[in-house]
C-alpha cells in the first residue's frame, strides 16, 4: 500500500502527515512536489494542512491551478480516495471536488485548540471504524475553517448523508461554521475533507490519539478492497 | 536629502565619531560609504554601548558549540544533534506599525535560526504592554499578537510559549521578544563567513525594494510623537516566501557546497557582506546593478541599506553557482549572482561596474567605537527598596479587627482576574502550537516540553523576566529571572542547558539606566555562572522610552533545557484525588515588588524576594532527581502571585481542588502572596511519602500542605473558591478587558 502526499508551496503539515502515516502506521508515502503529474499507483491522496501560496487572495485558491490538480481530480473522478485536512480541505472545495466554502472564522481570528467533535456517518472509508455519533477530540488550527453553503446545497448534503463530522455543539465550534459542520464528504463517499487535524491526534505521546480512527477507516477500507 | 554641514547627523553619528571614521579611512566619505557607517556603527549592529558590559557573561561551557557572535548560538544535545536558539527584539516596529512590526520579529528570528544550518521547531514570545484600559494599548496587544500569528502560523513553526505582562511602564513603548529553537544535526551546521577567494557572492530569496531602509538607525533612538511619521522604517514580512526561503536554504545546506550563508536583516546587504568578510578575514566586492530590485531606479544608497525581508547572502563554492539557483528556481525564487569573495579586505561597492564605495570590511563590521557609560544609582533605588509593607497592615489591634472583614477569597480573584495572572489563552489560541506535531506539553504550563522525534528525549523552553523585580532590584531581579526559568525547566522535567538573552532597556545615556543595565548584566551573569547555564546569544535593544520615561528594565531571558528521556516530561497540573501536596522551600515574609502589593494596593515598591543561588540549585536538583525517580505527578514553580496562585494553577488543569493546612506565623497576606524563591509545588501519590521523604533526606526544607481534594481550593481558614467558577474568571478577564 502507498499513500500520495502532495506537497504545495507553502504546504505545513506535509511532514507531520508523512511522519504519522508512516511511523504509526507503517504505510510507505510519496511525497509529490505540486508541480509534478500523480503516478497512477496510489492506494489514496492525501492533501496537507498549511498556508498553500500563503493563503493569499482566498485560501486554496491559487493552489487548485497547480500542475498536480488536474491529476488529483482525475484521481478522484476514478473513484480514488482522497482526504483533505485543513488547507488540503480547503483545495479541495476550491479545485469543485467537495462542495461549499470557507469564510472567515467569525471572530476574525486564528484559533488553535483542542474540540470535540461527533460522527455523523460512518458509512464511509475514512470514518468506518467508527460509530455514529461518536465523539472525537481533535484539534482545529485554522483562520478560514467557517464551512459556508446554500440551502439548496445544505439540503443536497444533508439527503446524500454528506456531512460527516460536526462540532459537537454550538461552543465547540471555533468558526462559526453552518450546522456545526467540521469535515464532508462528497456524493460517492471517495473524497473527504475535514477541518480539524487528525495527524496532530494519532499518537499516545500527544494529547489526544483520538485522530488514529480516521488513518485506520481508511487503511483498513484499502486493505478490505484489496481481499 | 537635506543638505547640511554636518552630514553625520542624517546617518545618526556623532561629530566624533565622523571624524574617526575620516582617520580610519585616510579621507572624508562619499555619500554611500557615510550611509554605510551609520547603520553599521548604530548601536543596533554594533552594540558600542554594551560591548563592554557584555563581556561579563559566562559564555563557555560543555555544551556550547557556537557562543555570542554568529547569527544565533548553538549548544550539543547528544546524538550528534545540536540546538540552535536566539531571542531578538523588534520593540521599535512594533510601536508604530504593531502588526507587521511583530510579523517581521518573528520573520527575522527564524531566519537568524536556519541561516546556522538548523530546522526552525518552536517560537516563543516574550510581549511587554501598558495596561489593557487604554484604546492604543488595547490597538498595539491585538495588532502585535496577530502579528505574530500571521507570520508564525503561515510559515509552520509552531509557537510553544512566552510570556506577555503589562505595567504602565511599557504605555506607548511595547516590548516584543521572539525566540526561535531549532534542531540540525552536527554536520549541518553553517557559519556566516566569507571565505575562498574568487568564491561566488549570492543574493537569494526575494527581491531588493526600499522598505526599512535606516530601519536599525531607527531602532537606535527614542520613540517620540513623531515617530510614527518614520512608518516606511518598518518593513513588510511576507510568511509564504520565508516558508519558501526556509525549505530552499535548508535543502542547499544539506548539498554541503555552501561556504557561508548569512541572513539579511538589520541594515541589509551591507551588514551581511561585511560581517562575513570580516569573519573571514576577506573582502567583498559586488556590483549593485546584479541585485534583484522589485523598485526601478535605486540608488547604492537604497540597495546596500534596504531592510527587505526573507533575503540571505550566500556564498558556495565556486563552479556550484548553478546548484544553487537550481534548488531556488524549483522554489520559485531568485538566486544571482553579485560579486565574489577578495582577498585584500575591502568591501567594494560598484554600480555596472563603476566602483561607489571602497571601505574596510572589520572598520565597517569590528571598529565601532566601544563606549563605557556614565553609570549612577537612581534615586528611586533605596527610596522604594526602604518602603514599609507593614505600614499597608495597620497596628496590630486593628489587623486583628480587620481579619474578619478581609476576604481573601476576593483578594484572590482580583489578583488571578489581573493582567499579569489572568489566563493568556486568548493569545496562544491564536498560534498554531501544534504543527510539527513535537508539543508534548501545551501552553499554560511552567515551559513548553516538546519531543524530538526518532528519539526517546525533549526539549524544555521557556522565557522569563519580572521586570517589576529587575526596577526595584536590577541586580537581584536578573538573578531571579535566570533561577526562575531554570525552575521552570526542572518543574517540566529538563536540565536547564543554557540561555539566550533580551536585554530590553531605556536610554543608555542616561547614567541611571546604564547603571541599570550594568546591574542586571552583572545579576544575570552570577546567577548563569551558579546555575552552569551559560549566555550563548542575545540582543540589546537600548532608547525604550517614550515621553513619559523609560520601560522597566526588562532583561529577558529565554532557556532551554533538555529531558534526558520523554517519560520526564511533567506539568503542573494536580492528577488525582488523593495525592499529597509538598511544596519544596520555604515561604518567607516577602511581598516586596509582589503582584499582591502591585493588584490590591497599587505599589510597586519594596525589598524583592532574596534569592540564594545555593539553596536554589539544591531545590532544584531535588525535584528534578525526584521526576527522574517517577514520583512526581505535578511540579510547578511558586512566584508570581504567591503560594495561593500557583495552588489555583495547579488545579484548573483537571478541575482538580486542593484542601491545604499550613502551619506558619507568617502574616495571612505573607502566608498566601508572598514570592519568596526557590519554592516548588509538587504533588505525589501518597503510598509514595515515605520514600520521597527518605529521598529528600535533610537536603532541603519541604513541607507536606495538603492533598488534592473535591472540586474546591481551601487553604486553611484563608481560603475557599470552587474552581470551576474561579477559572472562568481566570479565562475571561483579558477578552474582557479588551471589549471594555
Amino acid at each position: 500500500m502507498r499513500f500520495g502526499i502532495v506537497t504545495f508551496p507553502g504546504s505545513n503539515c506535509d511532514q507531520d502527515l508523512r511522519y504519522v502515516v508512516e511511523e504509526v502506521f507503517e504505510i510507505k508515502t510519496d511525497m509529490i512536489w505540486h508541480k509534478e503529474d500523480l503516478e497512477n499507483n496510489y492506494n489514496a491522496i492525501l492533501l496537507p494542512g498549511g498556508f498553500s501560496y500563503g493563503d493569499y487572495l482566498r485560501s486554496g485558491a491559487i493552489a487548485r491551478f497547480s500542475p498536480v490538480m488536474d491529476s488529483v481530480i482525475d484521481f478522484a473522478n476514478q473513484g480514488g480516495l482522497v482526504l483533505g485536512i485543513c488547507n488540503g480541505f480547503q483545495i479541495l472545495m476550491e479545485a469543485g471536488l467537495l462542495p461549499g466554502a470557507m469564510k472567515v472564522n467569525n471572530n476574525l481570528k486564528f484559533v488553535c485548540k483542542h474540540v470535540k467533535l461527533q460522527i455523523k456517518n460512518n458509512q464511509t472509508p475514512f470514518t468506518e471504524k467508527l460509530e455514529r455519533d461518536q465523539i472525537l477530540n481533535i484539534p482545529v488550527a485554522h483562520q478560514e475553517g467557517n464551512f459556508y453553503i446554500d440551502d439548496r446545497g445544505l439540503d443536497k448534503l444533508k439527503v446524500n448523508d454528506q456531512i460527516v463530522l460536526k462540532y459537537l455543539n454550538d461552543s465547540e465550534n471555533p468558526n462559526g461554521s453552518i450546522e456545526n459542520i467540521a469535515g464532508i464528504c462528497n456524493k460517492k463517499r471517495n473524497v473527504f475533507g475535514l477541518m480539524p487535524h487528525p495527524e496532530r491526534a494519532s499518537e499516545d505521546i500527544l494529547s489526544s490519539s483520538d485522530g488514529k480512527k480516521i488513518f485506520e477507516s481508511l487503511i483498513s477500507f484499502l486493505k478490505e478492497g484489496v481481499n | 536629502m537635506n543638505q547640511t554641514n554636518k552630514p553625520w547627523e542624517i546617518e545618526g553619528l556623532t561629530e566624533q565619531e565622523y571624524n574617526m571614521i575620516v582617520d580610519l579611512l585616510g579621507r572624508e566619505p562619499n555619500y554611500t560609504e557615510l550611509g554605510m557607517f551609520g547603520v553599521m556603527w548604530s548601536e543596533h549592529c554594533s552594540y558600542k554601548n554594551s560591548k563592554a558590559v557584555l563581556r561579563n557573561f559566562p559564555t563557555e561551557g560543555e555544551v556550547v558549540l557556537q557562543g555570542p557572535g554568529e547569527n544565533a548560538g548553538i549548544i550539543d544535545i547528544g546524538d550528534n544533534q545540536a540546538l540552535s536558539f536566539k531571542i531578538e527584539s523588534h520593540n521599535h516596529p512594533s510601536a508604530i506599525e504593531p502588526y507587521q512590526g511583530a510579523a517581521t520579529g518573528v520573520g527575522g528570528i527564524i531566519r537568524d535560526i536556519f541561516t546556522m544550518g538548523a530546522r526552525p521547531i518552536a517560537l516563543l514570545d516574550s510581549l511587554r504592554f501598558g495596561f489593557l484600559d487604554d484604546e492604543h494599548v488595547k490597538y498595539l496587544f491585538e495588532e502585535v499578537v496577530a502579528g505574530i500569528a500571521g507570520y508564525g502560523n503561515s510559515i509552520g513553526v509552531p509557537t510553544v510559549g512566552g510570556e506577555t505582562y503589562f505595567s504602565n511602564s511599557y504605555q506607548g513603548n511595547p516590548l516584543v521578544n521572539a525566540m526561535c529553537v531549532g534542531v540540525m544535526d552536527h554536520e549541518d551546521i553553517s557559519t556566516a563567513t566569507a571565505s575562498g577567494i574568487g568564491n561566488p557572492v549570492m543574493v537569494v530569496g526575494a527581491a531588493t525594494g526600499r522598505d526599512g531602509i535606516q530601519g536599525a538607525s531607527f531602532a537606535s533612538d527614542e520613540l517620540t510623537d513623531e515617530s510614527e511619521e518614520d512608518r516606511p522604517a518598518v518593513q513588510v514580512g511576507d510568511p509564504f516566501m520565508e516558508k519558501l526561503l526556509l525549505e530552499a536554504s535548508l535543502e542547499l545546506i544539506k548539498t554541503g557546497c555552501l561556504v557561508g550563508i548569512q541572513d539579511m536583516g538589520a541594515a541589509g546587504l551591507i551588514s551581511s557582506a561585511s560581517e562575513m568578510a570580516s569573519r573571514g578575514e576577506t573582502g567583498i566586492e559586488l556590483d549593485i546593478d546584479l541585485v534583484p530590485k522589485r523598485e526601478e531606479g535605486m540608488n547604492s544608497y537604497e540597495v546596500l541599506l534596504s531592510e527587505s525581508q526573507e533575503r540571505m547572502l550566500v556564498i558556495p563554492e565556486a563552479g556550484k553557482e548553478d546548484l544553487v539557483e537550481q534548488i531556488f528556481s524549483k522554489w520559485d525564487l531568485n538566486a544571482a549572482v553579485i560579486g565574489e569573495v577578495t582577498d585584500d579586505g575591502m568591501i567594494r561597492v560598484l554600480n555596472k561596474g563603476k566602483k561607489v564605495a571602497e571601505v574596510p570590511a572589520r572598520i565597517l563590521a569590528d571598529d565601532a567605537p566601544e563606549y563605557k557609560r556614565e553609570s549612577k544609582e537612581p534615586d528611586y533605588y533605596n527610596e522604594l527598596k526602604s518602603f514599609d509593607i507593614d505600614s499597608l497592615f495597620s497596628i496590630e489591634e486593628n489587623r486583628l479587627t480587620r481579619k474578619d472583614d478581609i476576604d481573601y477569597n476576593n483578594i484572590l480573584e482580583s489578583i488571578i482576574t489581573s493582567e499579569n495572572i489572568a489566563s493568556k489563552s486568548y493569545i496562544y489560541e491564536q498560534y498554531d502550537h501544534m504543527v510539527q506535531t513535537n508539543t508534548v506539553v501545551l501552553p499554560g504550563s511552567d515551559a513548553a516540553v516538546l519531543r524530538i522525534k526518532g528519539k526517546d528525549k525533549g526539549l524544555a523552553l521557556t522565557t522569563d523576566c519580572n521586570s517589576r523585580y529587575c526596577y526595584l532590584d536590577p541586580e537581584r531581579g536578573g538573578e531571579i529571572a535566570v533561577a526562575e526559568a531554570a525552575r521552570n525547566i526542572t518543574c517540566s522535567g529538563g536540565r536547564p542547558l543554557a540561555i539566550t538573552d533580551g536585554l530590553n532597556f531605556g536610554n543608555p545615556m542616561k547614567p541611571e539606566i546604564f547603571w541599570q543595565f550594568e546591574k542586571s548584566i552583572k545579576g544575570i551573569s552570577k546567577a548563569c555562572q551558579a546555575l552552569n547555564t551559560p549566555v550563548t546569544g542575545g540582543n540589546v535593544s537600548f532608547y525604550n522610552e517614550n515621553p513619559e520615561g523609560a520601560v522597566y528594565p526588562t532583561p529577558i531571558v529565554g532557556m532551554v533545557g533538555l529531558l534526558d528521556k520523554l517519560e520526564y516530561a511533567t506539568d503542573q497540573f494536580f492528577k488525582d484525588i488523593g495525592d499529597l501536596i509538598i511544596l519544596l522551600g520555604k515561604t518567607e515574609s516577602e511581598l516586596g515588588g509582589s503582584q499582591y502589593l502591585e493588584s490590591i494596593h497599587g505599589h510597586v515598591k519594596g525589598r524583592i524576594p532574596e534569592l540564594d543561588l545555593e539553596k536554589e540549585k539544591k531545590i532544584q536538583e531535588t525535584c528534578l532527581e525526584l521526576i527522574k525517580a517517577g514520583f512526581v505527578k505535578s511540579a510547578h514553580d511558586c512566584s508570581d502571585g504567591g503560594l495561593a496562585v500557583t495552588l489555583f494553577e495547579s488545579s484548573i488543569g483537571n478541575l482538580k481542588g486542593a484542601d491545604i493546612k499550613i502551619e506558619s506565623n507568617l502574616k495571612a497576606e505573607e502566608l498566601l502572596f508572598s514570592e519568596t524563591q526557590s519554592r516548588i509545588v509538587i504533588s505525589l501519590a501518597r503510598e509514595n511519602k515515605e520514600k520521597v521523604e527518605e529521598f529528600i533526606g535533610d537536603s532541603i526544607e519541604y513541607q507536606v500542605i495538603g492533598e488534592v481534594k473535591g472540586e474546591r481550593l481551601k487553604i486553611n481558614n484563608l481560603i475557599d473558591i470552587y474552581i470551576e467558577e474561579l477559572k472562568t474568571k481566570w479565562e475571561e478577564a483579558i477578552p474582557l478587558k479588551l471589549i471594555k
